[in-house]
């Protein structure tokens, strides 16, 4: 059984998007629960996963017994299970808090959206353990498509964002096709091993160069960070609040995970002038995605351009790429996309059936709480885990020798400070005495997926050091 | 030297607890409002209780984990912690029993989110006090704005909100200049405990220091209302007046001057600051603010912001004593800390009876005062001559320290500037005290016993440390330990 791990949180994801249609013929009212067990059960065995490999270290795994190169391999180290289990855990949760919502809006069609919804999770693990470039693009396309799907199911404005993001999607799929196709041609192999293998007889090779470039930008631009984030703002802003609470937090992450996967670990390119490009990139994103956020009124807007902000950190750390820069780029994976998951939550769950500007802490107490916890993680207050995040970007960014870009990760912890402020003000304040009715929290699966989340991001914290230790130092390139 | 020991620990528990017991009594008042009397009572107690200790020489150490690699979650009581974290602990028994009083009489809403923000900052301010690094430091410093931002708010109005608003903004704002300190001075320095005398190699270069002392003082500056980073101060009197006396002329303010004693005396080092001359240029601020702050209170005919502008003046006080640098001035700056509380808050609680039972919140409106609650007006004459430094009021003490610390270093702007200061203190107390007490007799109505008691017993206070500086709290004792341990050539 053990033996099979790498690919079983893959395998339970994927039949359960199987099992959805069939559900939807008898009783479309278990498509909720299966989902939200499954991914769970999936989450489950990715940290257990996790714990083997720390324990025992890297797992291998080839797919239907076919030997890799030719075969397609699973590759089960410290960074892709860390990945895994944060995409899976936080996805359980999202899915939970979704229910009522999704319940709502396709009455009969549950099974259709949580098979969409499943498809997509099983693209994002798939890219997560995948040790085949080509698996990945695989993989990366099961999820976009199911993404823009989920996107689309939004109705009205959102067919319009769905089909941009469609078309920019699609491109950066294709960009990072092309990239593959580049080494395929000049490497002669698809699978990773082989290909960091190569990567030192083929350095000067323009093809290398090339598909360096194709590759990151393409992902980049799945990553939604700027320049390349055009698709981003509108899906968010006019999606379902649930679809958004899932794709937010995960998908990028694994767009993410990916990037470092191939530039880091494949390419080796931790030490080329590219990874200055990129640093500077995050660096732009980073203040960019700030400045926009701080000027936007509507609140899944201003997250929006705050996800862009914050990915932007993650792109930084990864272009700086020194151990320090690493250990918080891999650290903010984890903690956006709690507190992004959070924050989404929170508000999809406080816009709906509100009259007015009501003050939320009054009426949803423990969602307001939440919020505010997920929004001191985003300024990088301790002890919530955005601050070891961001204080490890800092360290990396002194050890880098460029102090400029501490400046720019302070500059971007006052933009937190000006949007989030934004978003919290609406939380605490507003004319209590108009708004009927008692206090009307929000649903019981809403408030535990929040609480547990919550309670995540201050432990992820508390824990941070152990987690550095333990799995991400020893997950840098080269170790 | 160092003992390891878990009573730190202990001394953070009360108020911790105290948050969760108060939400959840949220039903039942008296509960309630028992939870935090329980807290402040317990606190105290465990902090005195490694007084013995610290005055032996000991340092009590508690190190349960790391927070960042290297760099552990560290409470060391040393002297100067055990000063700051005694004043917070016993002074935030009376600011509860005056809280009761003063929410009951005002019914006040949201209660619960009240006492449960006052002992969430309480937390902050006690870990504020023992951290042992500047790590551990920055999250207490941090969780202190955060925690009271609802008490600043609380009123919930427009002006309620707008102050919130500048509050966070600067308090926050000043954050971020200091994590970007303390990250510069892990990679310079290598650690980042506090040591006395400071931790920064030698040889640094000037640009480097100055920098650095730049982040820092604006990381701390804001809290400690140093001019121009001050104005926060009196729009946050919005706040009820319990807040503004604990947190505000206690706490949070008294958390910023700290910081930067800590900065200058253990991560920095005096010798180091003046011999680049950033010693001087904090006396500059320092002598600036103090003159500012009181020629600000002058004119203020609102009674809380007129406390305000005087507090903003007396703070600097602290920063001009280490500044200065020598033994005297310092051991005066950090008894000020403990001077200045006793008699602001007694000050602060008079103006907030005087809200709650007259009514009145301007200086123009407090004619016959002194007749109608006299034992009130009366502690507050007491207290506000106290600070303007009559003797045998604790103020005096301090400031007699700093006068002879300015005597030694030669620096003759600064005895002007205490000098003035003082002047100015009495100038803008006189009148009030005098209009208080002239004018239209009236019955006797003083202010309820809640009110009432908390403030004679912190006025006392403030005569009792004038009195018996070394006996009491043995607050004279450790501001001589502190200043012992950082002066130049210790």
């Amino acid at each position: 059984m053990i033996e099979h791990l790498p690919v079983l949180p893959l395998v339970v994801v994927l039949i359960a998007a199987l099992l959805q249609p069939i559900i939807g013929l008898r009783t479309p009212r278990l498509a909720w629960p299966l989902a939200v067990a499954a991914v769970g059960v999936a989450a489950g065995l990715a940290a257990v996963s996790l714990g083997v490999v720390v324990g025992t270290g890297t797992m291998r795994y080839a797919v239907g017994g076919w030997e890799p190169p030719w075969g397609i391999e699973v590759v089960l180290d410290r960074l892709s299970a860390f990945a895994e289990t944060v995409i899976l855990a936080v996805a359980t949760f999202a899915l939970l808090a979704g229910g009522r919502s999704v319940r709502d809006r396709h009455v009969r069609g549950e099974p259709v959206y949580y098979a969409l919804a499943l498809l997509h999770l099983t693209g994002l693990t798939g890219i997560a353990v995948s040790g085949d470039l080509f698996n990945v693009f695989v993989f990366l396309e099961v999820a976009s498509i199911s993404s823009y799907a989920l996107v689309a199911t939004g109705g009205g404005p959102a067919l319009a964002a769905a089909f941009r993001y469609l078309v920019l999607g699609t491109i950066g799929a294709s960009f990072y096709l092309l990239g593959v196709g580049l080494l395929y041609a000049v490497t002669g192999t698809l699978n990773m091993a082989d290909v960091a293998a190569r990567v030192p007889l083929i350095a000067g090779s323009p093809l290398f160069a090339g598909g360096l470039v194709f590759i990151v930008a393409g992902l980049v631009l799945k990553m939604g960070v700027f320049p390349l984030h055009a698709w981003l703002p509108d899906a968010y802003t006019h999606a379902p609040s649930h679809v958004v609470a899932l794709l937010a937090p995960v998908a990028t992450k694994a767009a993410a995970y990916t990037l470092a996967r191939t530039f880091l670990y494949v390419l080796g390119a931790g030490e080329l002038p590219i990874a200055t490009l990129l640093a500077w990139t995050g660096a732009a994103s980073v203040l960019a995605g700030g400045v926009m956020a701080v000027r936007q009124v509507e609140p899944r807007r201003l997250l929006a351009y705050s996800s862009i902000s914050q990915l932007g950190y993650i792109v930084l750390g990864l272009g700086l790429a020194n151990a320090a820069a690493l250990a918080g780029a891999y650290l903010h994976i984890l903690n956006h996309a709690l507190m992004k998951a959070i924050l989404f939550i929170a508000v999809g769950a406080a816009s709906r059936g509100v009259v007015g500007r009501a003050a939320i802490s009054w009426r949803m107490p423990i969602t307001a709480t939440c919020a505010v916890i997920a929004s001191l993680s985003m300024i990088g207050v301790p002890p919530f885990g955005g601050f070891f995040s961001k204080w490890y970007l800092l360290e990396g960014a002194l050890a880098s020798g460029q102090p400029l870009f501490v400046a720019v990760i302070l500059a971007g912890t006052l933009l937190a400070v000006g949007y989030t402020y934004r978003l919290t003000e609406a939380v605490w304040f507003a004319d209590t005495a108009e708004v009927p009715g008692a206090r009307r929290e929000a649903p019981v699966s809403v408030l535990t997926s929040l609480v547990v989340l919550s309670a995540a991001s201050v432990i992820a914290g508390l824990a941070s050091a152990g987690i550095v230790d333990a799995v991400l130092a020893p997950a840098a390139p080269g170790r | 030297m160092d003992a390891a020991s878990s009573l730190p620990g202990w001394a953070l528990l009360p108020s911790a607890l105290a948050v969760t017991l108060i939400i959840v009594s949220r039903r039942r008042p008296v509960v309630r409002e028992a939870w935090s009397i329980a807290a402040a009572v317990t606190q105290s107690a465990i902090v005195i209780a490694m007084l013995p200790a610290v005055l032996a020489g000991e340092r009590l150490v508690w190190q349960p984990f790391a927070i960042a690699p290297s760099v552990p979650f560290l409470l060391r009581v040393d002297p100067l912690g055990a000063l700051f974290g005694m004043l917070a602990s016993t002074l935030w028994i009376a600011t509860t029993v005056y809280s009761i009083g003063y929410t009951r009489a005002l019914a006040e809403h949201a209660q619960t989110r009240y006492f449960a923000a006052f002992a969430l900052s309480l937390f902050a301010a006690t870990g504020v006090a023992l951290a042992g690094n500047l790590l551990t430091f920055f999250v207490f410093f941090e969780l202190l704005s955060v925690a009271t931002y609802p008490l600043v708010i609380h009123r919930g109005t427009p002006e309620a909100a707008r102050a919130g608003r500048i509050y966070l903004a600067y308090t926050l704002g000043a954050g971020v200049m200091l994590l970007g300190a303390i990250v510069w001075t892990h990679a310079v320095a290598g650690g980042l405990d506090f040591e006395p005398g400071g931790i920064l190699p030698g040889g640094l270069a000037p640009g480097v220091v100055w920098g650095l002392f730049a982040l820092f003082v604006l990381g701390t500056g804001v809290k400690a209302a140093l001019v121009p980073l001050h104005t926060w101060l009196p729009i946050a009197m919005i706040a009820p007046t319990p807040v503004s006396a604990l947190l505000h002329a206690v706490a949070v303010v008294k958390a910023g001057v700290f910081g930067l004693v800590r900065v200058i005396g253990f991560v920095f080092g005096v010798e180091v600051l003046q011999d680049v001359g950033a010693a001087a240029a904090l006396g500059a601020i320092a002598a600036a603010t103090i003159v500012l702050g009181s020629l600000a209170a002058l004119v203020q005919d609102n009674l809380k912001r007129l406390l305000a502008f005087s507090t903003v003046s007396q703070l600097a006080y602290i920063p001009l004593g280490f500044a200065l640098g020598t033994f005297d001035a310092m051991a005066g700056g950090v008894l000020h800390i403990a001077s200045h509380a006793f008699l602001k808050i007694t000050l602060f609680f008079c103006a907030g009876a005087i809200h709650a039972t007259a009514h009145v919140d301007r200086v123009s409106d407090l004619g016959g005062m002194g007749r109608r609650m006299p034992l009130t007006m009366g502690a507050f004459a007491a207290a506000a001559f106290m600070l303007a430094g009559v003797p045998p009021g604790a103020a005096f003490v301090s400031k007699w320290h700093l006068l002879l610390g300015a005597v030694d270093a030669r620096a003759w702007w600064a005895l002007v500037a205490l000098l003035a200061s003082t002047l100015l203190n009495l100038a803008y107390f006189t009148p009030i005290v005098v209009r208080a007490f002239t004018g239209p007799a009236a019955p006797v109505q003083e202010a309820r016993p809640a009110l009432l008691v908390p403030l004679l017993a912190t006025a006392a206070g403030g005569l009792l440390l004038g009195l018996m500086p070394e006996r009491f709290g043995r607050f004279l004792v450790l501001a001589r330990a502190v200043a012992a341990s950082v002066v130049p050539g210790a």
